[in-house]
């Protein structure tokens, strides 16, 4: 009944965004995220500007977890990928390791063969990352990060 | 289960409103929007149905300031209160670090208070978390009713691990920053402690 605090360190985000990264060119994505299960974002490359991304992320995962919710209801262990098809845009939702969510959104100057390929490898590189991340953050040494903070220093976020 | 990025400096917590169907957890929620700074709020998402009932969750990104150099940002979500909805309101559960349960002061919705209260820890307890532990507060709400019972009554009923509690009218904004702030700050101590336990 232990719920680690998920911790993300410059080493494994640089790795991490730079798999991400890397699928928007080989996928010709227009957006690729990573969101943890429960609605944070870990990372976003492509062209982020005009997309909310928080609330991608959230949504993202509501519907992973409803999706994992049926797949309970049927006996089956999860149903690890999604696929959206719009008129102009498409998402493509893969579950990773059972731990993060990393969603491709394309458009017709990509197809869903493509990015199939390209989210199998990336999801593959991805897992080794939050392997060694979970390991780091389980194991010996870990930092209690916030162990210094004083109750003034939470107050004085309350004195606005 | 909060989320610390060393590299953005942020760290993310996520709270959930929880309470029976209409005591006003959403209200709680569009006041918080309608009172926040653009620059500290994103957008608020509702997902309900036609009638405007909560039908899976509400979801409202807020920024507090800084800590120590860490932005801190919590986000706000609201279950749906609808019995019938309980398989949505154990998926808005998972990795919640701190919880409130909105109340609904009129004696007529004593039992569905109970209900509702007791489907959280048991809720909770299959994520494997314990309604003991977790950062936790009460609100009372729509105290302004003439139908609402004593404070007293519902401190005997809905609080007998006297956690901290708030009184509030949320159509009006009566108490709900102070019941934010409350949960924030609990959760925040217990991070302190290297929390998420």
């Amino acid at each position: 009944m232990n719920h680690p605090q998920m911790v993300m360190y410059e080493e494994e985000f640089t790795q991490i965004q730079a798999i991400v990264d890397r699928l928007v060119k080989e996928a010709n994505a227009k957006v690729v995220f990573i969101v943890d299960k429960n609605g944070q974002l870990i990372a976003a490359s492509g062209d982020i500007e005009n997309i909310d991304t928080t609330s991608l992320a959230s949504l993202t995962a509501g519907n992973i977890a409803a999706t994992g919710g049926m797949a309970k209801l049927l006996k089956e262990n999860e149903f690890a990928t999604q696929f959206h098809e719009g008129e102009k845009a498409n998402i493509h939702i893969q579950l990773v390791g059972n731990r993060v969510i990393l969603v491709v959104i394309f458009d017709a100057r990509s197809s869903l063969g493509l990015v199939r390929l390209r989210v199998r490898k990336a999801s593959e590189d991805l897992n080794h990352v939050f392997e060694s991340l979970l390991k780091k953050v389980e194991g010996p040494g870990a930092d209690a990060p916030f162990a210094e903070i004083t109750d003034e220093d939470i107050d004085n976020l309350f004195n606005d | 289960m909060s989320f610390i990025n060393y590299l953005s400096r942020e760290i993310n917590c996520k709270l959930v409103y929880y309470g029976p169907g209409l005591c006003g957890k959403t209200t709680n929620l569009q006041y918080i929007y309608n009172k926040t700074a653009p620059e500290a709020k994103g957008k608020m998402i509702s997902l309900a149905t036609e009638q405007e009932r909560t039908l899976f969750f509400d979801f409202l990104p807020l920024s507090l300031g800084e800590i120590r150099g860490f932005r801190t940002r919590f986000h706000l979500y609201t279950v749906p209160g609808q019995v019938f909805y309980d398989a949505s309101r154990k998926l808005i559960l998972k990795g919640v670090d701190g919880v409130i349960f909105v109340a609904d002061s009129q004696i007529e919705r004593t039992e569905a208070n109970i209900e509702s209260i007791e489907n959280l820890r048991l809720n909770l307890q299959e994520q494997g978390y314990s309604l003991d532990k977790l950062p936790y507060v009460i609100q009372y709400n729509k105290r302004d009713l003439p139908s609402a019972a004593p404070l007293e009554e519902l401190r005997g009923l809905l609080n007998p691990s006297n956690v901290p509690e708030f009184e509030a009218i949320a159509a009006k904004g009566d108490g709900v920053f102070d019941t934010l702030k409350a949960v924030a700050k609990l959760v925040l101590t217990e991070l302190r402690k290297g929390g998420g336990a």
